[in-house]
């Protein structure tokens, strides 16, 4: 039988002062590294949900985003004559959208922020089911009426229920404020594509991308056949949730790797803070381990011993680290985001699994800072330890 | 009977021959035991006696199998201890070997409940089984109201009996006492050498002793003097040790 975990606690409990230096590494390094994949998570978690499983994205062939796209009026009829495209009272489902940037100053800073300002159709809230007006009402097509999202709304100047704001070379009405569901849509503006294009001296015929409702999942593989085999078209379709998912592997990228480098060289010092608590808790407790080995108590069962104390304290800090950054979750910051160079906004996100996570690094970490105590303390000559006062 | 001539017969409990251990310090070989020869019989309580270095606590973890000798052998209940391998030492200690200590060795974080049990732990026993061992065990070392102590809570006498207890609870071939009552007033101390002489005489114990206190080892059956690598029986003389050394 391995020596009794009850030892292995109150030692830990008899020594805080030196646990607490390899507990509050940990807790920091661990901390450091949800609150950054929580990040990550958090803004994939925005760009993923702004795809439904239902929805067709087309863009110009070859486009890797929205910005680099372009689809003309005529392409867009041909669209929505495809098949696969679900119909609703008023015709196809289908949304032609021009995007664009417009410079709007932070609430928070005063600064210019780009956001994105997106021409969509009037049947909008019928293909992208997840968005629903929560304040004020749905613009009204052909007049200079914009709605905002509720990210939009909160984060920069003037984007308020009733203002006016100017984009382009025309003034335009805030008249409702839209709930995306946490999407990339609640940090845009949405108004009709034919007035804000020509606001910014665009042509009223092109647009940057076309979504389709489905009459069901599977007809995607109908609709890309259909378009990417005709001949007067060149598109490509993708299912709108894959399309944002892959949006968001840049910044998500960036920002795992980023993170993840710190909280690697926040972790070589927190294991060394480990490494020097269970060195010194071997140094210490020499004649106890000698006392153990004379007892009949093997070489494995010591480095068990202390490697699982050394688990202990790490999943202490690993827990500690955890709690801490649980607050983050759910607060809301903003990022550039890289595929259209508009502002984001975004929220942590920490799910259980990165927590579980979060421990399980918290326990590596345990591990590479008690296994070399652990042995040194199955080494020591018995003889000698026995003597030490 | 206690022998240490090399004339004992396969009958005795611990047979010692030819001891030797050498120490490296310094680059210079220090031989601490040279040629020694030990036989004691089931039942014998022995005191070892002799100067500061004279090899005495070396000797008592040689036939505790908590060092390995240069050369000789050491014979316990038919064993021969000094070729098994680290781990099977380790498994031979746990049966057959009680340690008692001059400065106790008590796990401070654990209870004397705790402690005394620390060697059951290394048995098949079931935990109710392991309970009855440990409260006999504190109850013969007249400590069954201290069992939920923990050592800082108990006199320097009272553990000192825990440590008995320990050493006794798995019922062990033989007990190794190194300077049991170095530490202790004389008044625990006496208490202290009226338990062990209770558990030679009452239980059968075999006791092998390490003392420095003339008063002490008298309460032994047996006291040998260790000088200059050898043992030689009753009072040490230049004489009876080059005698030993020779034999």
């Amino acid at each position: 039988m391995a020596i009794p975990i009850v030892y292995n606690l109150r030692s830990v409990r008899a020594r805080w002062t030196s646990a607490i230096v390899a507990v509050v590494g940990i807790a920091g390094t661990v901390g450091v590294f949800v609150a950054m994949l929580s990040l990550a998570n958090g803004f994939r978690a925005t760009l993923v949900s702004s795809g439904s499983p239902d929805n067709a994205l087309i863009v110009r062939g070859g486009a890797t985003s929205e910005m680099t796209s372009g689809v003309a009026l005529d392409a867009v009829k041909i669209i929505q004559d495809a098949p696969g495209i679900a119909r609703g009272p008023s015709g196809p489902l289908v949304t032609a959208e021009a995007v664009l940037m417009a410079p709007i100053p932070l609430r928070s800073t005063g600064t210019d922020a780009n956001v994105e300002v997106r021409g969509v159709s009037p049947n909008v809230l019928e293909i992208r089911k997840g968005v629903r007006i929560i304040e004020g009402r749905m613009f009204s097509p052909g007049l200079a009426e914009v709605v905002v999202g509720k990210n939009a709304n909160t984060t920069y100047s003037g984007l308020t229920l009733g203002n006016t704001i100017g984009l382009g070379t025309v003034q335009w009405k805030v008249v409702g404020v839209f709930d995306a569901g946490g999407s990339s849509f609640d940090s845009e503006v949405w108004g009709d594509p034919h007035l804000l294009t020509a606001a910014y001296n665009r042509p009223d015929t092109f647009f940057q991308s076309v979504t389709a409702h489905l009459t069901s999942r599977e007809s995607l593989t109908q609709l890309r056949e259909a378009l990417t085999s005709d001949p007067r078209l060149n598109v490509d379709v993708l299912r709108e949730i894959d399309y944002y998912a892959k949006q968001s592997t840049r910044m998500t990228t960036l920002i795992t790797r980023l993170g993840g480098f710190v909280a690697f060289v926040m972790a070589i010092g927190a294991v060394f803070g480990a490494l020097n608590t269970m060195y010194s808790a071997v140094a210490d407790r020499g004649k106890e381990i000698a006392t153990m080995r004379a007892l009949g108590f093997g070489g494995p069962s010591v480095v068990f011993s202390f490697l699982l104390e050394a688990l202990l304290i790490s999943f202490v800090g690993g827990l500690l680290g955890c709690l801490a950054v649980l607050r983050l979750n759910g607060i809301t910051t903003s990022t550039i985001n890289f595929q259209t160079f508009s502002n984001l906004a975004f929220a942590f996100r920490i799910t259980p699994g990165l927590l579980a996570e979060g421990i399980v690094f918290a326990l590596v970490m345990g591990v590479l800072g008690g296994l070399f105590p652990a042995v040194r303390a199955a080494g020591l000559p018995v003889a000698t330890a026995l003597r030490e006062l | 009977m206690v022998r240490v001539d090399g004339s004992g017969n396969s009958q005795s409990l611990i047979c010692v021959r030819g001891l030797n251990k050498t120490y490296s310090r310094g680059g210079e070989k220090i031989q601490v035991l040279q040629g020694l020869n030990l036989d004691v019989d089931k039942g014998d309580f022995v005191a070892f006696m002799g100067p500061s270095g004279s090899g005495k606590t070396t000797l008592l973890n040689l036939l505790g199998g908590l060092d390995v000798p240069s050369a000789g052998s050491i014979t316990v209940d038919g064993d021969e201890i000094t070729h098994m391998s680290g781990s099977k030492l380790t498994q031979w200690r746990a049966r057959h070997v009680g340690f008692i200590f001059q400065m106790y060795n008590l796990i401070p974080v654990l209870t004397a409940y705790q402690n005394v049990e620390l060697p059951l732990l290394l048995t098949k026993l079931s935990g109710s089984d392991r309970r009855k061992h440990v409260e006999t065990a504190l109850a013969v070392v007249g400590l069954g109201d201290r069992m939920h102590h923990y050592p800082r809570q108990l006199s320097g006498g009272q553990e000192q009996r825990v440590t008995i207890a320990r050493a006794i609870v798995s019922d062990p071939t033989f007990l190794l006492c190194d300077e049991p009552t170095g530490d202790l007033d004389r008044k625990s101390a006496d208490e202290i050498m009226a338990l062990i002489e209770e558990l030679v005489g009452k239980y059968g114990k075999t006791v092998l002793m390490v003392t420095h206190d003339p008063v002490v080892a008298a309460r032994a059956h047996t006291t040998l003097h260790l000088e200059k690598g050898v043992l030689v029986e009753g009072k040490a003389s230049r004489q009876s040790v080059l005698a030993g050394g020779a034999a």
